[in-house]
């Protein structure tokens, strides 16, 4: 593992102005992964732009955390979808 | 500049109160908000108009100024420095308003900029304390440009960045140029740049995934006889071998000789050649007895 990209949990709670216990209910809904070293908690800063985007839906959108669990599958399926979709126009210019 | 009516867009009424335009900005929020709809440009456009008309009438002074000067915005200047020079006039508080902030940069209609000033606030949400913005740029290439891998130079917010172009990159893929976005905010890391290729269609050739199809032009008599003709691919020119009796639409494969695979050196897809015989025109007498003398030959003189 590549721990060069990781940051203390506590120091991004702060940095957000997120309670850590959020980040719990997150993991536990299976919305993010944390990395324990030596008991410190690290958060991927590949995780960090999914963390904002739940943190704008709970916090800005007042969805709560089984809406956000739920979206996150949807929104997983529309940008396969999207992939698909780029992939088939991509094989209908043939016959354009 | 056009006029834009703040009210229509949340649809509320003039009279809406602060709670209602509040519901109202909700609930168009949640349908619109970028988050919820990825890479769906016009969602992100009406969320943006969502926004500047929710952080005009939700702010008491800026929703009085619009509503005493919204059609006559161009004076809005001159209210602003008659109220300034009013010694007993007070400037109030601008109210703290919290509009959403859509992790890619939000901007603000002319309109607003014109009446409010600047670009001029940014929501003070978390997640710009942290993270710089992420930014989207579409690359236009023609297919020959993504032949070989290349680099490109591409201006992002006055910043010149050289990128390299992988040969065989898709129509529709995305880079990301991690820290290429815009700069974080209280030490957190920059954005990261998206990049888009959009391929131009090309006129001679067609692509799907790896492979290139094209039509090639021979003449009746190369079909019927069989000969050589030189093709034009992507990279250069070839010479290609045509079997006698080539059926009209008929289609040959030229092994590895299609698009680069991305990112395999060495690996290349097929090019498909269909035969589109031609017919010849403007026939000499000489020739239409020659014609004539083969259908005798071919139906035994029936015709």
């Amino acid at each position: 593992m590549n721990t060069e990209t990781l940051l203390p949990l506590a120091d991004c709670c702060l940095r957000l102005g997120i309670d850590t216990s959020f980040i719990v209910e997150l993991e536990e809904h299976g919305l993010i992964s944390t990395v324990t070293i030596e008991q410190t908690v690290f958060i991927d800063v590949i995780e960090l732009p999914r963390l904002e985007r739940i943190a704008r839906m709970y916090d800005e959108l007042e969805i709560n955390l089984p809406g956000i669990e739920a979206i996150a599958h949807l929104l997983e399926r529309v940008e396969s979808m999207q992939d698909e979709i780029t992939g088939l126009q991509n094989r209908l210019r043939l016959y354009e | 500049m056009e006029f834009i009516d703040y009210y229509t867009i949340l649809g509320v009424a003039k009279t809406a109160s602060a709670e209602d335009i509040k519901k109202a900005y909700r609930k168009l929020a949640r349908k619109h908000h970028p988050d919820l709809n990825p890479n769906d440009a016009s969602a992100k456009q009406t969320f943006q108009q969502i926004n500047e008309a929710h952080e005009v009438l939700s702010d008491p002074e800026k929703r009085k100024k619009y509503d005493t000067y919204g059609k006559d915005w161009k004076h809005a200047e001159e209210y602003e420095k008659a109220q300034a020079s009013r010694p007993s006039s007070s400037q109030g508080f601008g109210q703290q308003t919290s509009s959403f902030d859509v992790g890619e940069g939000t901007d603000f209609s002319e309109f607003f900029s014109s009446m409010f000033g600047g670009g001029g606030f940014s929501s003070q949400s978390r997640a710009t304390k942290f993270r710089g913005q992420d930014f989207n740029a579409e690359m236009h290439l023609t297919l020959s440009d993504v032949f070989y891998t290349h680099q490109q130079t591409v201006t992002v917010n006055g910043k010149t960045l050289k990128i390299t172009v992988p040969a065989g990159i898709e129509n529709g893929q995305k880079l990301a140029l991690t820290g290429q976005g815009g700069p974080g905010v209280g030490g957190g890391p920059n954005g990261d740049l998206f990049i888009t290729f959009v391929i131009e269609n090309d006129p001679k050739f067609k692509r799907s995934g790896n492979d290139l199809h094209t039509v090639q032009e021979i003449d009746l008599y190369t079909a019927v006889l069989g000969g050589e003709i030189t093709l034009t691919t992507l990279n250069g020119k070839v010479k290609l071998k045509v079997k006698p009796e080539t059926q009209n639409g008929s289609e040959v494969k030229l092994k590895g000789m299609g698009m680069p695979v991305y990112k395999k050196d060495g690996e290349f897809g097929d090019l498909y050649v269909k035969y589109a015989v031609k017919i010849p025109t403007n026939l000499s007498e000489k020739e239409k007895e020659l014609f004539a003398e083969l259908v005798k030959l071919s139906d035994g003189g029936k015709r």
